[in-house]
């Protein structure tokens, strides 16, 4: 079942809490070096597909493969290879840039050497210069989003999971962090971001939309726009929540 | 356990406790502060009560009553009432805490060898001064009829033998002088360890879900397992510091004794930190946020402090009271604080207390790993 060119793959996975079907019967496979939006309004089941792909819950039914590991058998694995941000940016705000760099990648594993030489690399690449030793807490939200990333990236995972990363952001931070991401997708890594704005979910390779726990469209946002006839993604969207019912 | 997770998580934790001020205070200022305010405050031994004294019969012999009074250390004269009024009127206001009246006439009776009355009165509000005023004006009483009778007796030509008839010879063994500081000054060491760390412990896991990076560290590698013990072993070497924090200004400012063996003591109480830290962790698994697990602290703190006998003797509580004394540790640890630092005494006669404790940290730690576990996973 496993194909090594797709990153995350999904088989009929379904959760239930109790009587809540939270997630049911959702499928899809999204090709490495892909960025991947997952769509819906809250309470769709996103976040609970999200939480069940990084190993955190387990599935009541379906199977699952991320980077080429079971869900199942080897969440542990899963962890240690994929990097997560959610939006709360969730940084330890006592703690300067350079000490949640240092925790982060010592928590992967990571050599203080290692973690040196990527730490300077990140400041390149993610714009995090000349504030190694200011508290987090005192950092505007566009440089806590960055460093949250430059967190959920240091021991290079092949798989970014972004949770809102967002949200309540300035839209030039977003712009800025959508360069980021177009940048690591050029260079191979998968991303799988969750966004409640429709500009971001266009700016994604692949889009699914999740409605009551259901999948209802996958693939390239031009084509599901085709497909529905609508005029743009937020009409799908539209559609979509106005339309579906169980 | 991978020791490199373990170690980071320890050093990311000294870290934070280093960078917040209230972390600080509760480690370094609240046990020299209790130590300060109990040591000093709370303390049961009763002297210098206010006395006031409404003397009519002006005499030499009524003199010598207040200063008899006065003598025994216990009373200060404080007032001397021009009347009876006068004298309520001090006790009324709280300004005397007892009264002695002496009548006119006090004098002649005494000279002519009957009974000289003369009467104290005493503030009854507080029964601790009240105890204490009434015991020693009994004293004086007791002790003035005697040397008068004997003096009376003198002069008739007849004697006693010397000295009492049965000497009883009371000792105070531990603490000859019965100071209260060398009893409350071991229990505070054990109040202070149970609350710094409990307190330290349940905010420590709630400040890391109330700001979302317990939801971080969830998708690391990190296990549950990691996570607790790199959280514990940072304030049980705090919990050290503080214990040789009041130690030193228990044996070297207040002069406490460590009558028994101080490793004995030690081990001892990394048993009883085992429940403390436990206790944090289980609220720490209630509470959703600080102030719920700073409300929780406090009302453990409270029954511990009362049932406990930290301040009151248990033997004199009613048996209910006491068996819900029995369900705290802290208990225990008072009578293992007490029982090493001021007797001495030998792990030997200590079984009946490190059992319970035992069994009380076993328990909560178990309960508290559990729920932590499912909380994380």
């Amino acid at each position: 079942m496993s194909n090594p060119e797709y990153a995350i793959e999904a088989y009929s996975l379904s959760k239930n809490f109790g009587p809540v079907q939270a997630v049911r019967e959702v499928s899809f496979q999204v090709p490495a070096g892909s960025i991947f939006g997952l769509l819906g309004p809250n309470g769709s089941g996103k976040s609970t597909t999200i939480r069940m792909l990084c190993g955190l819950l387990r599935p009541t039914s379906g199977q699952g493969r991320v980077l080429g590991l079971d869900i199942l058998t080897q969440a542990e694995a899963i962890k240690a290879g994929i990097g997560y941000m959610s939006q709360k940016f969730s940084l330890y705000e006592d703690l300067t840039v350079a000490e949640n760099l240092h925790f982060f990648g010592s928590i992967y594993g990571m050599s203080r050497p290692e973690i040196d030489r990527r730490h300077r690399e990140l400041d390149q690449e993610m714009k995090l210069g000349g504030r190694e030793n200011q508290l987090v807490g005192t950092l505007s939200g566009g440089w806590k989003q960055r460093l949250a990333l430059a967190c959920a990236f240091i021991h290079r995972p092949r798989l970014l999971v972004l949770d809102e990363p967002t949200a309540g952001v300035d839209p030039v931070s977003r712009r800025l962090f959508w360069e980021l991401l177009d940048g690591l997708a050029a260079a191979g890594i998968t991303i799988l971001v969750t966004t409640h704005y429709m500009d971001e979910a266009e700016r994604c390779h692949l889009v699914a939309l999740m409605h009551r726990g259901r999948l209802h469209a996958f693939g390239p946002p031009a084509e599901l726009i085709a497909a529905e006839g609508a005029a743009s993604l937020e009409d799908v969207f539209v559609q979509m929540a106005a339309g579906g019912g169980d | 356990m991978n020791r490199q997770r373990l170690l980071t998580i320890m050093r990311k934790e000294f870290i934070q406790i280093r960078r917040d001020p209230p972390s600080l205070v509760i480690v370094f200022v609240m046990p020299v502060l209790m130590l300060l305010l109990f040591g000093y405050a709370v303390t049961t031994d009763v002297e210098h009560i206010p006395l006031a004294v409404f003397d009519s019969d002006r005499s030499q012999d009524s003199r010598q009553l207040a200063q008899d009074m006065v003598n025994t250390g216990y009373f200060d004269l404080a007032y001397r009432a021009g009347s009876a009024e006068e004298l309520k009127a001090l006790l009324d206001g709280g300004k005397a805490r007892a009264g002695l009246v002496i009548p006119a006439g006090y004098a002649r009776n005494l000279r002519r060898g009957e009974t000289a009355t003369a009467q104290l009165l005493v503030d009854g509000s507080d029964p601790l001064v009240a105890r204490t005023a009434l015991s020693a004006g009994e004293i004086v009483g007791r002790v003035k009829s005697q040397e008068l009778r004997l003096a009376a007796l003198k002069r008739e030509g007849l004697s006693l033998p010397a000295g009492p008839a049965v000497d009883l010879r009371i000792r105070a063994w531990y603490n000859p002088g019965l100071e209260s500081m060398k009893f409350n000054i071991p229990g505070l060491i054990g109040l202070i360890m149970q609350n710094v760390t409990m307190m330290l412990t349940a905010f420590a896991l709630v400040r890391e879900r109330e700001r979302g990076t317990l939801e971080q560290l969830m998708v690391t590698p990190i296990r549950g397992a990691e996570l607790m013990i790199g959280k514990l072993i940072p304030y049980i070497i705090i919990a050290f510091i503080d214990m040789g924090l009041a130690l030193g200004i228990g044996v070297l400012w207040f002069k406490v004794p460590v009558a028994g063996s101080i490793f004995l003591l030690l081990g001892l109480t990394l048993l009883f930190l085992v429940f403390a830290l436990g206790l944090g962790m289980f609220f720490s698994t209630i509470a959703r946020t600080q102030l719920q697990a700073m409300q929780m602290t406090m009302l453990f703190i409270l029954p511990s402090v009362l049932l406990s006998g930290f301040i009151f003797p248990r033997e004199s509580m009613p048996l209910p009271i006491q068996y819900l004394g029995n369900l705290i540790p802290l208990t225990y640890f008072l009578d293992i604080l007490r029982g090493i630092m001021l007797k001495g005494t030998g792990i030997a006669y200590l079984w009946g207390d490190i059992i319970p404790l035992a069994a009380f940290g076993l328990g909560i730690i178990t309960l508290a790993s559990w729920r932590f576990r499912k909380r994380v996973e």
